[in-house]
């Protein structure tokens, strides 16, 4: 091998990349600005929940209640409503999530029966949000349920739940997406950087002259393949050292599994970028396929929606998504302090897929001339 | 208009329409993506669990401990694994082929009949902390069940003193599907409008033709009308094909007018056609403009329009980033017309907003734009 030629292509590549400034500013800028934006945007953790109360009932036991959801962090009650027929404004309007309902003989009924229903009506638009809005009325519940029965003297039931959860002891779903993001955002900007770098000499015809130079494909996709690499790697520790500055994520694994994961999923990335790239004629077509390819590996890859819960069929195409076995190897890091043992085999599909797409991408460059 | 001026626009109109037929990648993002990204979400990507793994310790197994893991078993919702002693669950849970463990000590079955509290442990891989807190409901839902069942066969029926009965407008079912189809629609929308027009005019620098067309006798008006009116076009075709495919091939109630529905549509395009000329007048090259197009308008659309994370849940300052995002506006009207209906306060005030946005995106091409070189 020519190491000086593919050393002097890769250094070509750098300035066709670097010498703009508008360039070097978007390999930089966005993905820390994007970090940080999304990393406390992307949250399912609802606070302040608009809710308005529609109390019929004068007792004791709904004032309490209604006290126990004034003081909650997750609500914020924004409207006192007296008639039924405020219910369907406010929720239509988008003015509150749920409007809760206590009859007017919601405090008798607790008394004489001990038992009693509440009513809630929720906005099912974002059938999520609503949910969740729903598991936190019900924690209010179970514990105004433990605190009737004491005060009523009566023992809790017999049988408890005692529930611990591992790794994320708090359950903030920040800790599940912002590792998350560190994975979407390097994907995002190899794709980009490699995409368009063959795409850019067919456009401007400079690729047949680099095929007639004494370099073979192989070489020219090596040379093609490093600025993808070092880009994505320095990218990628920019934002890992902001993700544990800024969002207090752990890192309770070992570094070392985190970077051969990182390596692994920049060859993959690089890989399927070439590929891209060799098949598209315009640099319009190469970002229209490497698009054609972010959104759905983004979507497949359980950044937002856990595969387990797609389609079987479904579940199978995530097998050829690099991201999909990235995104554990950042999380089982940082959060469950995983080392390489526990890694093996998010590891070696990475490295499959990674040298069958750059093979692919070579075998294109000598195959598509045009 | 004058008839020359008719015919410099419509000679412009017919170049970048040839532009558009005769490269298959601009067909392909406004015909082929949005049938894949709804394929996906509508079929892909769901937030309702179902046969979570998880691990059930019986330290001492009987018949009250039996019929516990029994209920667990008979339930859709877990798809059980027993385990000897909790070391191994413990092992599995960190290999990830458990999600959870139900765990039950070897006096737990004695204290019960003793009528002591019969604590039962329950560990949950708390990573994905959505699923988790789907996973300790339905841990919870299972363990009320069968605890009123015990109750009951034992003839002492279990009172628990406040229910609660929901009722969800809307979406009766909470299928997640109903609010994702029509949110992609504005992430299709923003897609096909910014990222396909951020590479035209980029392209026009890069290739030198831009020059050609400032020695021309088309005004910039003309040159800008020329190039948005094929993609509004374009735009609008993918649009439809998109409410086609929601309501007959996902079954998505249009409650709204549809008219009113393509209203507010052609106005969110028009919106993010600007925003795409804009980025390519700036960028003036088609990595950065599709770069650029990808990080203004892509990922917010998809992480800050309220499409998947809700808006009034976010810090402040970036509750107020929000508002400069277009997406954010469209989505809100997308899912009251299609969900909800026509509740004009909604619908009206956020067309308001998307009106003042094109002003201003549409003033900022006009200052931006000039046939001048540099």
């Amino acid at each position: 091998m020519y190491f000086r030629q593919i050393f002097a292509l890769a250094i070509k590549e750098f300035l066709a990349l670097l010498r703009d400034k508008r360039s070097r500013f978007v390999i930089i800028g966005p993905p820390i600005v994007q970090l940080l934006v999304f990393g406390f945007a992307a949250t399912y953790d609802l606070n302040d929940v608009p809710v308005a109360i529609y109390n019929e009932d004068r007792g004791g036991a709904a004032r309490e209640l209604v006290s126990r959801i004034e003081g909650s962090p997750n609500f914020q009650v924004v409207a006192y409503i007296s008639h039924d027929s405020e219910t369907a404004p406010l929720i239509d309007n988008r003015d509150v999530l749920l409007v809760l309902h206590i009859g007017q003989h919601f405090s008798a009924d607790l008394l004489r029966d001990n038992s009693a229903q509440l009513q809630v009506i929720l906005d099912g638009r974002n059938s999520n949000t609503a949910m969740i809005a729903m598991n936190y009325l019900r924690t209010i519940l179970l514990d105004y349920n433990r605190y009737w029965q004491a005060s009523q003297g009566e023992g809790a039931s017999l049988v408890s739940l005692q529930t611990r959860t591992w790794y994320n002891e708090n359950l903030q779903s920040r800790w599940f997406i912002v590792p998350g993001i560190v994975g979407l955002l390097t994907l995002v900007v190899t794709i980009m950087v490699t995409a368009l770098s063959v795409a850019r000499e067919r456009e401007a015809g400079t690729f047949d002259q680099l095929l007639v130079t004494p370099l073979r494909p192989v070489e020219i996709l090596i040379g093609k393949a490093i600025p993808g690499m070092v880009i994505g790697l320095l990218d990628a520790t920019l934002i890992i050292v902001l993700m544990a500055i800024f969002f207090d994520i752990p890192l309770r694994g070992s570094l070392g599994a985190l970077y051969l994961g990182l390596v692994l999923f920049l060859l993959s990335a690089v890989g399927i970028g070439l590929m891209i790239s060799a098949i598209a004629v315009t640099q319009q077509q190469a970002v229209l396929g490497a698009f054609l390819f972010l959104v759905p590996a983004v979507i497949l890859s359980g950044f937002s929606t856990p595969i387990a819960n797609m389609p079987e069929l479904v579940q199978w195409l995530t097998y050829i998504d690099p991201l999909r076995y990235f995104l554990v190897v950042v999380r089982g890091v940082t959060l469950e302090g995983d080392g390489y043992a526990l890694l093996v085999h998010q590891y070696w599909p990475m490295a499959i897929i990674g040298v069958t797409s750059l093979a692919i991408a070579a075998w294109l460059f000598r195959s598509r001339m045009y | 208009m004058k008839p020359a001026a008719r015919m410099r626009l419509w000679g412009m109109i017919r170049k970048e329409s040839l532009q558009i037929l005769r490269d298959p990648s601009s067909i392909s993002i406004a015909f082929i993506m949005p049938v894949v990204l709804l394929f996906l979400f509508g079929y892909g990507v769901s937030l309702d669990a179902k046969h979570i793994p998880i691990g059930i310790v019986i330290e001492q197994p009987d018949t009250a401990t039996q019929s516990l893991a029994g209920a667990f078993e008979s339930s859709e919702f877990f798809r059980p694994r027993h385990f000897d002693a909790i070391q191994s669950a413990q092992q599995a849970l960190d290999k990830r082929q458990i999600d959870g463990i139900i765990w039950l000590r070897n006096n737990f079955s004695t204290r019960l009949l003793a009528g002591n509290e019969a604590p039962i442990g329950v560990i949950i891989n708390g990573v994905d902390s959505n699923q988790a807190n789907i996973t300790q409901g339905y841990i919870q839902g299972t363990w009320l069940a069968w605890l009123e069942h015990y109750a009951a066969s034992r003839g002492q029926p279990l009172l628990i003193p406040v229910s609660l009965e929901q009722r969800v407008w809307f979406n009766a079912a909470l299928s997640s599907r109903l609010f994702l189809v029509p949110g992609l629609i504005a992430i299709i929308m923003t897609l096909i409008g910014s990222l396909l027009t951020a590479m035209v005019v980029a392209r026009e620098w890069e290739r030198g033709t831009m020059e050609t067309l400032m020695v021309s006798p088309l005004h910039r008006g003309e040159i800008l009308a020329g190039k948005l009116i094929p993609y509004f076009v374009l735009g609008m075709g993918g649009m439809l094909f998109s409410v086609a495919l929601a309501v007959w091939q996902f079954d998505i109630p249009l409650r709204g007018s549809f008219w009113l529905l393509m209203l507010s549509s052609a106005l969110f395009m028009l919106v993010a056609l600007a925003i795409g000329l804009l980025i390519s007048i700036v960028s003036k090259n088609q990595f950065v403009a599709g770069q650029v197009a990808i990080i203004v308008t892509f990922l917010p659309a998809f992480i800050l329009s309220g499409f998947l994370f809700d808006i009034n849940s976010m810090p402040d300052w970036i509750q107020f980033i929000t508002l400069l995002v277009p997406a954010r506006y469209f989505v809100a009207i997308l899912q009251t017309l299609f969900l909800a209906g026509d509740v004009w306060p909604v619908v009206l005030a956020n067309m308001g907003a998307l009106c003042l946005m094109l002003l201003f995106f549409f003033f900022l091409v006009w200052r931006k734009f000039n046939k001048r070189l540099e």
